[in-house]
């Protein structure tokens, strides 16, 4: 167990320093890269209570394909440090104050925070039964109990990425495209002629 | 050694730490081999000789050029990003070598070698398949000079455009294995290797592990006709090297990917060849599939980037994607899933 403790404060104090990092980083592309880690040691701490799944799936995902649309991003823009900087005194007072509160409100909630008494004498609930891996009870639980959430889910994403695609795509005038359709359908007898050429005449 | 911290915490340890010796060693020394291996074969298909001067046939020319790299000076471009710029290396060649953590090489006398046997190991190998571009993204940046980040940006879009295709190929296989594990996977293949039904994935899978490795005829990021040599411009000496060996490495990676998936791993082709002990069933995999790699290098142009991303997206897209759905219903229509109930 105390490798699980030591691997575990490990993952947590590199998370919430990189989550420090995050926002207190000067260039924003190391931002996202201290986010990366982020994500990155949240998937070692699935992955230490025994959702390997979830875990992977995190990686796959936010890794994967969404931080590096962000480095993607984030790489292209061209931004003036100096200027930044500029409103940060301004707003300072404002934003210390937004801070202030939710840190207030976030100690009353989590100071009256008590677990169920049906919680509080148990030991970790056992999400699966032996034999059965976690993928297949998450399958299990998904497609049937929650099937009509789950699609919904897919829905509401299929419709965002339409949304986006209506939004940013636009039809620009006079675009030369590969056609490769036409280049494969093409037929030899509209696009070569074959002469016969006499000897000694020439066409 | 009866004290239960020996027994708890430093036999096991050091019972790890030898596997991974076992596997990583090898895997280094083979990417040696098969970077010379590569240069022979290229040289054979063009009708020159290749490397052929450092040892017997030259097959000491990798050794002798990472001997040379190790002695040449690291040189930093001054704008530099000093940090991120040597990040970057590093973290192509780890994530090359942590994911052969769960290859799994077959059985030799009843013990199963393979160094972690995770059940979700398709996701853990596509999961840090998917980590790969950032070595190169963040070479790309860091090197602070427009070649590089040209190579960075192009390798971004392919990479993640490719892994869409890998991951549906992946999930047909999963449909037919009814595990994530590759091991099952492997075993659901003693019949029938599953390169035969599913061919067409196969296909998908070996040329979008082709656009994945950066390898011709999709090595855009590093086109040295236009690009010099795209993200690894600014890199010199043992950085270079890093490289260089994680790039082979995952090409080996794919190729016991594809041995895995389609080839039944450490099984012989044959029953009455079990004989051959698996390991050597799955190398003899991997160097066919990497013969097919240099081929391919050999007698294919490079892509131009506008065809790579119709490929990707409006071929292999649609192709997996509606594979997915064809396998899933032949599966439940022939009354074939390997989990019911």
């Amino acid at each position: 167990m105390i490798l699980q403790t030591i691997t575990f404060y490990l993952f947590a104090a590199i998370t919430i320093a990189a989550g420090f990092m995050v926002i207190a980083a000067r260039n924003p592309v190391h931002s996202v890269l201290y986010l990366i880690l982020a994500f990155f040691t949240s998937a070692g701490l699935f992955v230490l209570i025994g959702a390997e799944f979830i875990a992977m799936i995190l990686v796959i995902v936010y890794v994967g394909a969404v931080a590096v649309l962000f480095l993607f991003v984030v790489m292209m823009l061209d931004i003036n440090f100096t200027e930044l900087r500029q409103g940060f005194l301004q707003y300072m007072p404002i934003g210390g104050l937004i801070g202030i509160a939710l840190l207030i409100e976030l100690i009353m909630v989590v100071g009256v925070w008590q677990f169920g008494p049906e919680v509080a004498g148990h030991a970790v609930p056992q999400a699966t039964t032996d034999g059965v891996t976690n993928t297949e009870a998450l399958g299990a639980v998904i497609y049937t109990q929650y099937v009509y959430a789950f699609q919904a889910a897919g829905v509401i994403l299929l419709i965002a990425m339409i949304g986006a695609i209506v939004l940013t795509h636009r039809t620009r005038p006079g675009v030369k495209k590969q056609r490769i359709s036409s280049q494969v359908y093409r037929d030899p007898k509209t696009t070569i002629e074959v002469k016969k050429i006499p000897p000694g005449q020439g066409i | 050694m009866d004290n239960p911290f020996v027994q708890d915490y430093v036999w096991p340890g050091l019972w790890m730490l030898g596997g991974i010796l076992a596997v990583m060693l090898p895997v280094v020394l083979a990417v040696a081999i098969i970077i010379y291996l590569d240069r022979k074969i290229w040289a054979a298909m063009q009708l020159r000789r290749g490397p052929n001067v450092v040892g017997p046939f030259g097959i000491l020319q990798s050794f002798a050029d990472g001997i040379k790299l190790v002695l040449k000076e690291t040189v930093v471009p001054a704008s530099a990003n000093k940090g991120v710029f040597f990040i970057a290396p590093v973290l192509t060649f780890v994530l090359a070598m942590v994911a052969w953590a769960v290859i799994p090489w077959g059985y030799v006398n009843g013990v199963k070698l393979v160094i972690s046997d995770i059940n979700v190991g398709i996701l853990y190998l596509f999961a840090i398949s998917s980590l790969g571009v950032y070595g190169i993204i963040m070479s790309g940046w860091a090197s602070n000079s427009r070649y590089p980040f040209l190579g960075g940006l192009r390798s971004a879009a392919q990479m993640v455009s490719y892994e869409v295709s890998i991951g549906f190929v992946l999930i047909t296989v999963l449909l037919c294995v009814g595990s994530l594990n590759l091991s099952d996977v492997v075993e659901a293949q003693r019949n029938l290797w599953f390169f035969i039904p599913l061919f067409p994935m196969f296909i998908i899978f070996l040329i979008s592990a082709l656009a994945e490795t950066n390898r011709p005829p999709f090595d855009l990021p590093e086109a040295e006709a236009e690009l010099v040599a795209g993200y690894q411009v600014e890199y010199s000496s043992m950085t270079f090297a890093m490289f260089w060996l994680g790039e082979y490495a995952n090409i080996l990676l794919m190729c016991a990917m594809l041995s895995i998936l389609f080839f039944g791993g450490w099984l012989p082709p044959f029953a009455f060849l079990d004989f051959i002990p698996g390991p050597i069933w799955l190398i003899l995999k991997i160097a066919f599939f990497f013969f097919i790699f240099s081929w391919v290098k050999a007698a294919v142009p490079r892509y131009r980037y506008d065809q790579l991303m119709r490929l990707g997206w409006k071929v292999f897209l649609p192709i997996s994607l509606g594979a997915v759905v064809v396998v899933s219903g032949f599966l439940v229509a022939f009354d074939l899933l390997p989990n019911k109930g």
